[in-house]
């Protein structure tokens, strides 16, 4: 996550302000069927591959009609990949059972199992983001204040993505410039890197300085208000419970292998 | 060191979620009742800052490589545990959501192993302690070291504790807390360089600010606090790590097997040794750190270990006798301690 990481937050944040028919679903309702979504996903068992497809229908589906453009999303799930492999390749290391054989080939339950970490894996990174590209940061927030949890927290999320870009548009600045002072083809001297950073901490203490000035400047007295975001309604409520049926049917029988006979009986 | 969704199963994600939750909830009440109003918008910008820092990295001589602040001690000394616990958990919460650094059913466990043990253990019991009010010396670096090196420790094995709990992915106990915990004891020891380089620039510079986010909202130090995290790190290591111990012979028990030919010497068969050896053997009550064994013949538990029993051992060796060995042991030093101490007071006042 290079010192760029903070554009990253502000593309997703434009993705937030677009307007579809997914956007417009309450944040609420989209939070709890992500939730769904993670519980339903991880409560697989471990060497489970082939039930686990028919999930990805949800991330997908709100993709195409939430217009957020694919290969951005695919993209950031690849990045974030590796961490995934390295805890999942010891499996087939450590478990040679043998599972199952495809003609001469015998596939063991290790391989079945990294292949079932890398399938929630990318289930589950994807639901995650496409809920913040879908809903945006500040509706995100104001539906997770109204699910309880805890308004100085809400408050704290909301700055943190207010000063984020700020913070880190100073700290590329200040990298930058020593970067061009001192021809620097790897990271910096911690010497260097004790002033630099403790300069960005003395300068973000005097914005947060500033910033407490202009909110008394305002009238701020104390007490934090939070926009009230928009009504639960009938087509929230619909959401959520289609696609918990959906979910509760495709944890339950195994959609995958359901199709899979249904053509091979077509077939012979 | 942020854990994936692929480690962990819905119920310890959930157990975790949980935790974090109360603890969010007790660190909002607690700030709420002493909240000054300019610590809002500093703990917001303090994350911005947390960010921003831990893109920024720094070459660490010799190895080649490049380290990085993560932010959990630097943020609990200028914000105190209760608002450094919170910042954390929206920098982990950012992280997840924007960057998939961590999954959504971990992020419970992720504010608990990263924000938990920093603010709450390493901070009140190790830095404070050490560093006092220091700004600068060796003092701060030292304290910010230690503190670093136990909050990253104890995040570390609660990472392994958590994977093996959930039972998904399929790497051994041993083998992977053999993999986590050195690792992290390098990680720690950069993190403590990298907080103290900044808060003593800070400390030099403007040293007014350092006590001035932190307010009143300090964690005093109570014993009992204190008392509690010992007792409990007592029972850990009597009751788990004790499976642990090497079941290879000691370094007396080593140099008498290459003198003698047997680890331990027989005694001599008559007098005082064998009294006081017959008294060792009625009051031992879990000998060699286990459930006496009654041995075929009716040999005692020494002459049976002697013979060799101890290379067929499997390391850790698990078992409940060693557990209750450990803990009972723990309780005694505890009481014996405390009557000692007990003593030595009533004969100060008397004398």
């Amino acid at each position: 996550m290079g010192l760029g990481g903070w554009i990253e937050v502000g593309r997703m944040d434009e993705l937030g302000r677009l307007d579809s028919p997914v956007h417009r679903v309450h944040a609420q309702a989209k939070t709890v069927t992500t939730g769904l979504f993670v519980v339903a996903v991880m409560s697989f068992a471990r060497d489970e591959v082939s039930a686990l497809t028919p999930f990805f229908l949800y991330p997908l589906a709100l993709m195409a009609l939430g217009k957020i453009p694919p290969g951005y999303l695919v993209r950031k799930v690849l990045m974030a990949a590796p961490f995934a492999i390295a805890v999942g390749m010891f499996n087939p290391v450590f478990d040679r059972q043998p599972a199952f054989a495809i003609g001469a080939l015998t596939v063991s339950g290790g391989w079945l199992s990294f292949a079932s970490i890398l399938l929630r894996f990318a289930l589950t990174v994807s639901a995650a983001m496409v809920l913040v590209a879908c809903t945006g940061m500040h509706r995100l927030c104001a539906g997770l204040e109204r699910m309880g949890l805890p308004r100085i927290l809400t408050v704290q999320l909301l700055f943190l993505y207010r000063y984020v870009f700020v913070v880190g548009a100073e700290g590329s600045r200040m990298v930058r410039s020593v970067e061009l002072r001192a021809s620097l083809t790897r990271a910096l001297r911690f010497r260097v890197y004790g002033s630099l950073v403790g300069n960005l901490l003395l300068r973000s203490m005097a914005r947060a300085d500033r910033i407490y000035r202009a909110m008394l400047a305002r009238g701020f007295d104390g007490e934090i208000r939070v926009l009230r975001p928009a009504r639960f309604r009938l087509s929230d409520l619909a959401f959520v419970c289609g696609w918990a049926a959906f979910f509760a049917a495709a944890r339950f029988w195994n959609l995958a292998g359901l199709l899979g006979s249904l053509l091979t009986k077509g077939v012979s | 060191m942020h854990m994936a969704d692929a480690l962990i199963s819905p119920a310890v994600g959930g157990a975790l979620w949980a935790v974090t939750g109360g603890v969010s909830a007790y660190c909002a009440r607690k700030l709420k009742s002493s909240l000054r109003g300019d610590l809002v918008p500093m703990m917001g910008v303090l994350g911005a800052f947390v960010f921003t820092a831990q893109m920024i990295n720094f070459s660490i001589p010799g190895t080649g490589s490049s380290g990085h602040l993560g932010g959990g001690l630097m943020l609990t000394v200028l914000l105190g545990p209760h608002a450094a616990f919170l910042v954390l958990a929206s920098v982990l919460a950012v992280q997840a959501f924007f960057f998939a650094d961590g999954g959504l059913l971990s992020l419970g466990c992720n504010i608990i192993n990263l924000g938990f043990f920093p603010a709450f253990v390493a901070y009140p019991l190790c830095y404070r302690w050490v560093a006092r009010d220091a700004h600068d010396g060796a003092r701060l670096w030292g304290a910010s070291v230690l503190a670093a090196l136990v909050g990253l420790q104890l995040g570390a094995f609660s990472v392994v504790l958590e994977t093996r709990a959930s039972g998904v992915s399929g790497l051994p106990f041993n083998t992977f807390l053999l993999l986590m915990q050195p690792i992290h004891l390098a990680i720690g020891v950069v993190e403590g360089l990298a907080t103290a380089a900044v808060v003593s620039f800070v400390g030099r510079a403007r040293p007014e600010s350092l006590g001035s986010a932190r307010g009143g909202s300090d964690v005093p130090v109570s014993l009992r606090a204190v008392l509690t995290g010992v007792l409990l790190v007592t029972c850990v290591l009597g009751g788990v790590f004790s499976w642990f111990a090497s079941t290879r012979p000691d370094g007396l028990e080593w140099a008498i097997a290459h003198v003698s030919g047997r680890e331990k010497v027989a005694g001599a068969a008559s007098g005082l040794h064998e009294g006081l050896a017959a008294v060792q053997g009625k009051t031992a009550v879990l000998p060699d750190y286990g459930f006496k064994e009654v041995a075929a013949g009716g040999q005692s538990e020494g002459a049976a270990r002697a013979s060799g029993a101890d290379a067929a051992e499997t390391w850790p060796a698990v078992k409940a006798g060693t557990t209750v060995a450990g803990l009972a042991g723990g309780a005694i030093t505890l009481v014996l301690t405390c009557l000692l101490g007990v003593l030595v007071k009533a004969c100060q006042r008397a004398g």
